[in-house]
């Protein structure tokens, strides 16, 4: 509510009112739980925090997700780039009505979606029966959970690159074209290097994202230790299993690789704006 | 030229396939779902006390959530946007923090900090008051998953617009009350809507960090998402497509809502 006065003066009391407010919210809420799990971490020991860490259903699942998480990565990189770059430069018939749909996986509650899978691709339906005769499973285990994955994050990497391309002119092309470069030069010379920053905060997004899912994966995959129990499934059965301990190893491994994130895409933004000023 | 158009042709049909599939189909399943199970039975599973107790606690929890964050979230992105002080960008990370963290851990922390044996739970404890495993946790951690929508969809409306026009009615005369009240607010208004309906869509389907929280009572503290996940691991399979289906069908005019909103918005 500062006045916007001209020229704004130092600040006023009702300032640092305002701000004292919206500190102590944010505080209160994120600051201060934050410091709560750290230091309740701490108060046993590193040596507790780091056995708890290296129990070995712990590493099976830290692995389990790291791994299928990656996985799905490298495919939405690919599918979401792709997407990106026909929404953007084809016409199609339905193409605006596809670019509405896009967003449905970040409307939909996680715990719907993995309903859905279920559904589709459980032992009950069509397709998981036929899948199932040929001896391949994808409802609770590793393809559900890739699958599951794919749904949530799909959205990431095309809203990421889409306003890219759009602004991006075709004049770089053009040029490189008129100098005698092939349409696959061009591509890996010239588009790929200027969609790297936006491909990469897709990328980074649907990672993190992944690390942390739990509602979808829980449905698709439930919670079988050495098989389909990811860290977030891990840490929601020491939990309830009343063994907050143990839940703790895994849930700081998982926050450090929140602020990874964070501080990933940050760096990313920056470089970005450098990337359009240059 | 010709060879072109091949390519160009096969890339559309794959991204189309690809998204059919892994996006379209899945919808449709559910809809088949319930359909098999029978439109009487759907309607008469959304209607048992269970159902209905929880759909009035996720209606309950996303008012609280939306009117304590839309407050707080457009304070944060005015303080930010506006005033200037040192470690903003600490801030506006911490800000940020809740799209990064998972639910589950997210809930944890809660416990820590307000369970029994929390370092404010204890207090709170002694006092008579749950606020773990009952709703008031509920919300807190709705509070934690939603805070950031509304201020990150109004601070970028803030910097475009909000300052100027402020200026020009301070210089008119115009008192800070009236200023904010027929200047600010009403320029951000898209901002402050597309937060809401944001914080909406996440706040009705929120399933970790509540789950973790809530201690999943039955009929106290059981929310749309939490009811739909105990029917399925009851094998009422059905009654949870239904529900599914409902909440589906809302997060799904909450998306039309939201891309409404972004072409008026784009207009004015």
């Amino acid at each position: 509510m500062n006045s916007g006065s001209l020229p704004p003066p130092k600040t006023t009391t009702s300032d640092i009112v305002l701000r004292s407010l919206a500190f102590s919210y944010l505080g209160l809420l994120i600051l201060l739980p934050v410091i709560a799990i750290i230091f309740r971490s701490l108060e046993s020991g590193l040596s507790v925090l780091w056995a708890d860490m290296t129990l070995p259903p712990a590493i099976y699942s830290l692995k389990l997700t790291i791994i299928t998480a990656f996985i799905m990565v490298l495919i939405n990189i690919v599918t979401g780039t792709a997407t990106a770059w026909v929404l953007v430069r084809y016409q199609f018939p339905g193409k605006s009505l596809m670019d509405a749909l896009i967003d449905v996986p970040f409307a939909m509650p996680t715990i719907v979606t993995g309903i859905m899978l279920v559904a589709v691709y459980g032992p009950r339906s069509m397709v998981g029966a036929f899948f199932n005769r040929h001896g391949i499973e994808i409802m609770f285990n590793k393809p559900g959970i890739i699958l599951a994955l794919l749904f949530v994050t799909f959205p990431f990497v095309v809203r990421a690159v889409q306003p890219v391309l759009i602004e991006m002119d075709k004049d770089m092309e053009e040029a490189a074209r008129t100098l005698g470069a092939g349409s696959s030069t061009i591509f890996v010379r010239v588009v790929i290097p200027s969609l790297l920053p936006a491909i990469l905060t897709g990328a980074a997004l649907s990672f993190s994202r992944a690390l942390g899912e739990f509602g979808s994966i829980i449905m698709v995959a439930g919670n079988i230790p050495f098989k389909t129990q990811v860290a977030s499934v891990y840490i929601y059965g020491e939990i309830e299993s009343y063994n907050p301990q143990g839940a703790l190893g895994l849930s700081i491994i998982l926050l450090v690789f929140s602020f990874i994130t964070l501080l990933f895409l940050n760096v990313l933004q920056y470089w970005s704006r450098r990337h359009e000023k240059g | 030229m010709k060879k072109g158009n091949v390519a160009k042709n096969a890339l559309i049909v794959m991204v189309v396939m690809w998204f059919f599939m892994l996006i379209m189909v899945p919808v449709f399943g559910i809809i088949q779902e319930v359909f098999k199970f029978g439109i009487s039975n759907a309607v008469a599973s959304l209607l048992t006390p269970h159902a209905r107790h929880a759909f009035l606690l996720t209606v309950c929890i996303t008012i609280a959530a939306v009117i304590i964050n839309s407050v707080f979230g457009t304070l944060l992105a005015m303080v930010l946007v506006k005033q200037k002080f040192k470690g903003k960008l600490f801030i506006e990370g911490l800000l940020d923090l809740p799209f990064a963290v998972s639910p589950v851990v997210a809930g944890f922390m809660f416990i820590i900090l307000f369970g029994p044996q929390g370092f404010i739970g204890n207090w709170f404890e002694n006092q008579g008051i749950k606020i773990i495993y009952a709703v008031p946790g509920m919300i807190i951690a709705t509070l934690f998953v939603t805070l950031p929508f509304v201020a990150r969809e109004v601070m970028p409306v803030l910097r475009e617009f909000g300052l100027e026009q402020e200026e020009a009615a301070y210089v008119l005369g115009a008192s800070r009350w009236q200023t904010f009240l027929k200047v600010t607010i009403p320029s951000v208004k898209w901002g402050i809507i597309y937060g809401i309906t944001l914080t909406v869509a996440r706040a009705i389907g929120e399933f970790g960090a509540v789950i973790v929280v809530s201690g999943n009572i039955i009929n106290r503290t059981q929310t749309v998402p939490l009811h739909i996940h105990q029917e399925f691991t009851d094998y009422n399979y059905g009654a949870a497509y239904s529900a599914a289906l409902l909440l589906a069908l809302v997060s799904f005019a909450l998306l039309i809502t939201l891309q409404t909103i972004y072409k008026k918005s784009e207009q004015s």
